[in-house]
């Protein structure tokens, strides 16, 4: 066992939220690129075909903004519960039923004025995506059931429901597969093809859209919640110190309940981005496992916004990116990616201290130093 | 010229930019029993890590006999016949005594013949220096005092020849207490030699034959107990003259604002740990409450404080019933109505450690004007009243905003205390308002309550420490059992008499 003590007062921010984090995300990299190597191929190529994949050209730039959306909002939603040191792991399901509020809302209201619809079904996905997390809250304030057990079952509970309707019950009867009729096309979203148009500038087509600056939108929100208002300052208490919430006459079950919601509202919102945006229907398992990577993003970005939003647009150019990989490389499959995902929830979640003390205790030493000398 | 079995020479060490100590030298002689006593924070727990090689010193020179040592971790500190008892007891619970002491010693089997040995050699000690243990006690049977013995003892299995124990007498009742000093003579006639950190200064006095005093990281002064007395020893270790005594003016009592009858409560493992209990606290009165740690008083609080469940009986405030068993008011109700509640605990329930200081002034206030409107905190009121309280009650270092962990346990109480008086409560209840805080502060805390209780508020105070009680208390009882075994105007009372009672034996 190390035996270095750091007095944590004395630690720069962008020590521990800028440097740990990069050293982290190097060596996941790194081991990345030792697989790479393991499989065959050159790992600087790798990274240069990541580079041009996801930055090269304007409509794979578009793409990896596209996946940044959805990993913002999964991302916050986990980074929102975990202030009240809940883990909600089921962000996966709570978009999947956000997606089903933002269906029903927008073909159900579609006579409605454009950006009336827009913004119910905004909100249905956000209530829907809430609902869907209101019952392991529940069960976790009332009952004590751990919302980390009782949230991976919803996610299995959301995928045999859905399934189910869209089988069964709202599945377009015009063809066999498991999907709805699409949106009338006058409620979709503008995609990003449709803004660079206004300007002039012709580009192929790119899921992007609208929802982007939502996304932006929602970190503000989370932001203003969490740190400037009563509600923030509340869940923080009772993810910190329950007792002494108790005793400052602050509701652990009330905000247990409130920060549940609101995390599965904002991943319901992924919802808004997948069905108002891009495929304007629900597809079966159209969450992708967007929803369990929020959490590496959240863990990542340290659970705060402004960590949030570059972790969310690494995760992208990784997305983007390694699709172009696998595409110019054919011995890198796309499973050799899920697995550079592993590695950076490995190093960055799970061993997240591995190194921190020593760089730490670096860094302490060296200011130290410049402050005696 | 007696030559010293532990000699420190020059030692510094430091913490990032706080220097906790500067310059160290210390003479200790074998078979004397030397105190170190100074306020929290001055460096003592420091020192007498850096001799059991807990901490590494920057600088300086650690000789034992004569001989200089290079102490790397306990291991080494252990080998060269230093034992240490800390505040806390390293003890396995569900664990034997006898499987305790010999819990990670080298050499030892917990098997067979080596464990008869071991137990043999154990049980000489034990009638040596009269610790009076049964080796084959399961740890969470025996109480306190019994416990703090185990581990004495385990230090002396291991060969200490120099025994620093840290703040041993916290937890203890005054028979207790006295029965570790009788322990602890009796080792000193034996040749051992003892170290003794307290901020106590009548255990410096009763005990020790050689005392030394540290203030803010360095060592003030060194001398033999005989030739000093408890106002010069509390002069060096605050670097002035303090009160030891508060200045208290005649008890203006008005009426009962706060009445609780035949109050029964139980705790989490539903044991019932208040006992039928009734009360009344008259505005303008301090109502001290005496007892050992664990008997009753921390449920009674909460339960006064909205926070723990009736069982049984009522409470009243200014005459309304606000609590029985069917319905209690939560703890933001009772705040509107103007009770106060300072817990016994801070870091568990008074304050949150990861917030910033200026939250934690709000706590519990955070969602009332001017903190907060429509929900929105307002940060500019809440650091101008932060930056005001702050210089108010002198909390150090005067920054709203650094994390509230970092202050010193004096300062977290000060920053609980300026946000429950703050707002001129009616009724307070108080729990160990001073514990683990350094004398300056002590005397502050103090002043601020009498100021309360002159303000005609009714205040409830629970504490362990006796001269706390009988210097503040208009009136006083003693729990026992979660029973009020004792109630006593405060005139005249010894602590004896009140110790007696704590220990349920009068």
């Amino acid at each position: 066992m190390s035996n270095i003590v750091v007095d944590k007062s004395k630690v720069p921010w962008w020590v521990s939220n800028v440097i740990v984090p990069l050293v982290n995300l190097t060596l996941a990299l790194l081991v990345s690129g030792l697989f790479v190597f393991i499989a065959g191929e050159n790992p600087i190529e790798a990274v240069k075909l990541i580079i041009y994949g996801s930055f090269g050209y304007i409509q794979g730039f578009a793409y990896t903004l596209y996946y940044t959306t959805n990993f913002i909002f999964t991302g916050l939603a986990f980074a929102v519960a975990f202030h009240c040191r809940l883990f909600n792991i089921g962000g996966e399901g709570q978009a999947y039923i956000g997606g089903l509020g933002v269906f029903l809302v927008a073909i159900n209201l579609s006579f409605l004025p454009v950006p009336i619809v827009w913004l119910l079904a905004i909100f249905g996905a956000f209530l829907f995506g809430a609902a869907w997390a209101y019952i392991p809250a529940y069960l976790q304030s009332k009952r004590g059931s751990h919302v980390v057990i009782t949230t991976i079952m919803f996610n299995f509970i959301a995928s045999s429901l859905m399934i189910f309707l869209l089988v069964d019950v709202i599945r377009d009867t015009n063809q066999m597969a498991p999907h709805t009729v699409k949106l009338p096309e006058e409620i979709w979203l503008p995609s990003f093809e449709a803004f660079s148009g206004i300007l002039g500038i012709k580009i192929r087509y790119s899921p992007l859209n609208l929802t982007f600056l939502l996304a932006i939108a929602s970190l503000f929100f989370v932001w203003f919640l969490v740190w400037k208002t009563k509600w923030g300052y509340e869940m923080r208490a009772v993810g910190h110190n329950t007792q002494a919430a108790i005793y400052a006459g602050i509701s652990p079950h009330k905000n247990i309940i409130i920060a549940m919601c609101i995390s599965g509202g904002l991943a319901g919102l992924l919802g808004v981005n997948e069905i108002l945006g891009v495929s304007h229907k629900i597809q079966a398992g159209f969450p992708a496992g967007y929803g369990f990577t929020g959490i590496a993003v959240a863990l990542m970005g340290r659970n705060h916004p402004i960590g949030i939003l570059p972790a969310a647009f690494l995760f992208g150019i990784l997305y983007q990116g390694g699709s172009e990989v696998t595409f110019e490389m054919p011995n890198i499959t796309r499973y050799m990616f899920v697995a550079v995902q592993g590695l950076i929830i490995l190093f960055s979640g799970a061993l997240e201290n591995l190194f921190r003390p020593q760089i730490e205790s670096f860094f302490v030493r060296r200011l130290n130093r410049e402050v005696n000398a | 010229m007696v030559s010293p079995i532990l000699e420190l020479t020059d030692i510094n060490k430091s913490f990032g930019h706080v220097h906790a100590n500067k310059n160290i030298n210390l003479k200790i002689n074998k078979g004397t029993i030397h105190g170190i006593i100074g306020e929290n924070g001055a460096g003592k727990s420091t020192l007498m890590s850096i001799v059991f090689g807990l901490y590494q010193a920057n600088s300086g020179s650690i000789k034992i006999n004569g001989k200089e040592i290079n102490l790397r971790s306990p291991r080494d500190s252990i080998i060269n016949g230093i034992g240490m008892v800390h505040q806390h007891f390293m003890l396995v619970e569900n664990f034997t005594v006898l499987e305790n002491i010999i819990l990670g010693f080298e050499g030892e089997t917990v098997f067979g013949e080596k464990l008869q040995k071991a137990k043999e050699d154990l049980e000489k000690l034990c009638q040596t220096y009269n610790f009076n243990i049964d080796l084959d006690a399961t740890i969470s049977d025996l109480s306190v005092g019994f416990r703090q013995r185990v581990e004495i003892l385990k230090s002396l299995y291991r060969g200490a020849e120099i025994l620093i124990l840290d703040e041993p007498t916290g937890v203890l009742t005054p028979q207790e207490v006295d029965e570790l000093f009788k322990i602890l003579r009796s080792l000193k006639d034996e040749g051992k030699t003892i170290v003794l950190i307290t901020h106590k200064l009548i255990e410096i006095m009763d005990l020790t034959s050689e005392v030394s005093v540290m203030r803010q990281g360095e060592m003030v002064g060194h001398t033999k107990t005989e030739d000093t007395s408890k106002e010069q020893l509390a002069e060096m270790m605050v670097g002035r003259s303090v009160l030891l005594r508060v200045d208290k003016k005649e008890i203006k009592k008005g009426e009962t604002i706060f009445k609780v009858n035949n109050l029964s409560v139980k705790d989490d493992l539903d044991v019932t740990r208040v006992k039928d209990v009734n009360l009344e606290i008259c505005s303008g009165e301090i109502l001290g409450i005496a007892g050992v740690t664990g008997n009753g008083q921390t449920e009674l609080l909460e339960a006064l404080s909205g926070i723990r469940k009736v069982e049984s009986g009522s409470i009243e405030l200014f005459g309304e019933k606000i609590s029985d068993q069917n319905n209690f008011l939560n703890p933001r109700m009772l705040k509107e109505k103007g009770l106060a509640h300072v817990p016994e605990d801070r870091q568990r329930m008074g304050l949150i450690s990861d917030f910033k200081a200026h939250e934690n002034l709000i706590f519990g206030y955070h969602d009332q004007e001017p903190y907060s409107k429509s929900a929105i905190l307002n940060n500019k009121e809440i650091t101008e009243y932060s930056n005001k309280v702050m210089q108010e009650y002198d909390v150090r270092p005067n920054s709203p905003n650094l994390i509230t962990s970092n202050f010193s346990g004096g300062n977290q109480q000060k920053i609980i205390l300026s946000r429950e008086l703050n707002e001129n409560p009616k009724i307070l209840l108080v729990g160990q308002p001073t514990r683990g805080v350094d004398i300056g502060a002590i005397e502050f805390i103090h002043q601020r309550l009498i100021d309360m209780r002159d303000k005609g508020a009714a205040i409830l105070l629970a504490s362990v420490e006796l001269d706390e009680i009988l210097s503040l208390s208009d009136r006083i009882i003693v729990m026992f059992d979660g029973k009020i075994v004792g109630e006593k105007e405060n005139k005249n009372v010894t602590d004896r008499e009140l110790g007696l009672l704590m220990a349920g034996v009068a």
